[in-house]
């Protein structure tokens, strides 16, 4: 029970980090990155290339997959991305949707749709005893990083100039502006941010789930679900439901297996019952 | 001027009907039938995104559920393979009006999101439950009984099922065209204002939202009864996703555009398939970042702009006047914060 709860958290710290992602991306662009999940898949991949084609090992994958992801990210902003902003926000959603596609193919092309392993880094391998259990040290690991990052991530929006500008630029971009703030000079770098702690967790995501072309595709759309259940625009709320959403489905999934996958569909149909604008969100989002 | 206007439209339906009765002799049958199916769920998902101005990402739920609950039908109780298809046709309306009654509440791009979730989670129920939709190998031997008729020959089968896609697009046509059509894109256009003339939103939304989704499980139905089998790709986002583009490829709003675009997709997946090209996302997902960047206004949608340019350089006068040009396609680029 208590292991199953601590798997649910473990499971949670994926939703919250790419939950993270998407939601600075989207307060500051008004973007719903469908890509995200590809990017995710990118970056367990990335960790899967450079360990089996360089023998680069887990440690620098860590910092440098998601550094060249949000590179990437940035590319793709001033590319495509910004060309898209001043028209209607689902055609960017279509173009990352088309973007997801493309990508997940490339990778399917190169090396097919099994899955590849990836070796637990060594100094990771053992169990922790937690007192009442025994527990995978990498499992703690990626719960302990996501925890960090989510932390610092906090930490940056609420006690620096940039957070300040983030959060205002968020909820208000146009009073924002108006005050004399280059809000356009900061939108490239969320981006590439955002891009970046999806290629985080798909590199913490290698050593413990399936790297394959499709692993980012079906958890994104899950991560959607939190989203709205978070509170639309929410950054706050997106982090908590994440973990949340990550614990309840663990023990949905201890008290009733048959609705694993769809709890947390059904958790969002209640929230949109009962608080359309979701546990977080403002109700400007609602029509 | 005026006279070539009116004479247009008879040909242009003309021209339809004779393409849609002469498909199954120029291409391959199945292709026909499957290009068919898909210009109709093109249609009634245009019915949503162009002329309600809702972008679901989640008709596969409705494609996908109403071609399980046809083929279901069909195998289980051995009916005529119309009322299967008219029975998964109604389990999409049904299965919409939970889905549609939480999503219309949210807006513009939170709207595709949550429809994409629902339709995820009928995804996941139709692969679990394997009992009665056999999971991942999908719900096979799906038979075409038409009161002891002969209908294997997909040639002939074309014939029997074109109907119920022409009932389909004419539905289609007919609720864009009738009063309520004009609600709903003056909720489109501008919901505060329809609002405030005292209609209902979000039941208007809703109302549209079932009929698109009984009208792409009408579609969904014939496809599955077509190929015998049902499976967990027509269920699948991609399955949503394609929907979208054949939309946009044909040219948002257009409503005929759709089935253009439709019958370029089929095509070209039925090239890459007969090509051995396994990794068809490379071409499709290419060509809907291609068109997303440079060609939002779609096949028809720029077809007509061109014809409307050269009509207005002949006689800068005239080119206003037809009850079409207020119906027609948003201008979704000047639609910015939603």
């Amino acid at each position: 029970m208590l292991e199953q709860a601590f798997n649910g958290l473990v499971g949670g710290a994926f939703f919250a980090l790419l939950a993270l992602g998407l939601a600075v991306i989207f307060g500051m662009l008004g973007v719903v990155n469908f890509a995200h999940g590809a990017f995710y898949m990118l970056g367990a991949f990335g960790a899967f290339v450079l360990l089996d084609s360089f023998g680069v090992n887990f440690w620098v994958a860590l910092f440098a997959v998601p550094i060249v992801l949000g590179v990437v990210g940035v590319v793709l902003e001033r590319l495509f991305i910004r060309r898209l902003a001043p028209l209607d926000p689902l055609y960017n959603f279509l173009f990352t949707f088309g973007l997801t596609l493309i990508l997940q193919d490339l990778i399917k092309s190169r090396y097919g749709v099994q899955s590849q392993p990836y070796p637990r880094p060594s100094a990771l391998s053992g169990s922790l005893d937690l007192g009442l259990f025994t527990y995978p040290t990498y499992q703690v690991f990626v719960l302990a990083v996501s925890l960090a990052v989510c932390a610092l991530v906090w930490l940056a929006l609420t006690r620096t100039r940039v957070g300040m500008i983030v959060r205002a630029a968020t909820e208000k971009p146009e009073l924002t502006r108006a005050l004399g703030i280059d809000v356009g000079r900061w939108v490239t770098p969320v981006f590439g941010f955002g891009i970046a702690l999806a290629g985080l967790a798909g590199v913490l995501a290698a050593p413990m789930r399936a790297v394959n072309p499709l692993m980012g595709a079906d958890l994104i759309i899950t991560v959607f679900a939190v989203v709205v259940i978070g509170g639309l625009g929410s950054i706050f709320g997106s982090v908590t439901a994440g973990f949340a959403i990550g614990l309840v489905s663990a023990l949905g999934n201890l008290y009733v297996p048959a609705l694993s996958q769809t709890l947390v569909f059904i958790l969002m149909a209640a929230v949109l019952l009962w608080r359309p604008a979701g546990l977080f969100g403002r109700e400007e989002a609602l029509s | 001027m005026i006279l070539s206007k009116l004479a247009a439209r008879p040909v242009l339906l003309l021209f339809g009907l004779v393409a849609a009765f002469a498909l199954p002799w120029l291409i391959y049958p199945p292709v026909a039938m499957d290009i068919a199916c898909w210009a109709l769920f093109a249609a009634a998902l245009d019915l949503l995104l162009g002329f309600t101005g809702l972008l679901s990402f989640g008709h596969a739920a409705f494609w996908g559920g109403a071609a399980y609950a046809a083929g279901l039908i069909a195998v289980h109780w051995g009916v005529p393979f119309p009322v299967a298809v008219l029975g998964g046709a109604l389990f999409a309306a049904v299965l919409a009006v939970p889905i549609g009654y939480l999503s219309v509440r949210l807006r513009g791009i939170y709207f595709a999101m949550v429809t994409l979730a629902f339709a995820q989670m009928v995804y996941f129920v139709v692969n679990q439950w394997r009992d009665l939709t056999g999971g991942e190998n999908g719900l096979q031997g799906v038979p075409r009984e038409f009161f002891g008729m002969d209908l294997s020959d997909p040639f002939f089968f074309y014939y029997a099922g074109l109907p119920f896609v022409l009932l389909g697009l004419f539905a289609v046509w007919r609720i864009v065209r009738s009063p309520f059509g004009r609600v709903l894109v003056s909720i489109r256009d501008n919901p505060a204002r329809a609002q405030a003339l005292g209609y209902p939103v979000e039941r208007y939304k809703l109302l549209a939202f079932v009929l698109s989704a009984g009208l792409s499980g009408l579609a969904g139905g014939l496809y599955a009864i077509s190929h015998g089998f049902a499976s967990l790709h027509e269920v699948y986002w991609t399955t949503s996703g394609q929907a979208v583009m054949a939309v946009v490829l044909g040219g948002i709003g257009t409503l005929w555009g759709g089935a253009i675009g439709a019958a370029l997709i089929v095509e070209l997946n039925d090239y890459l398939a007969t090509a051995g090209f396994t990794e068809t996302g490379l071409v499709t997902g290419g060509i809907f970042v291609v068109i997303v960047l440079v060609f939002r206004r779609g096949v028809w949608g720029t077809a007509r702009d061109l014809i409307a340019a050269r009509a207005a350089r002949r006689s800068p006068a005239a080119g206003t006047d037809s009850a079409a040009a207020q119906v027609e396609a948003p201008d979704r680029q000047e639609v910015t914060a939603r």
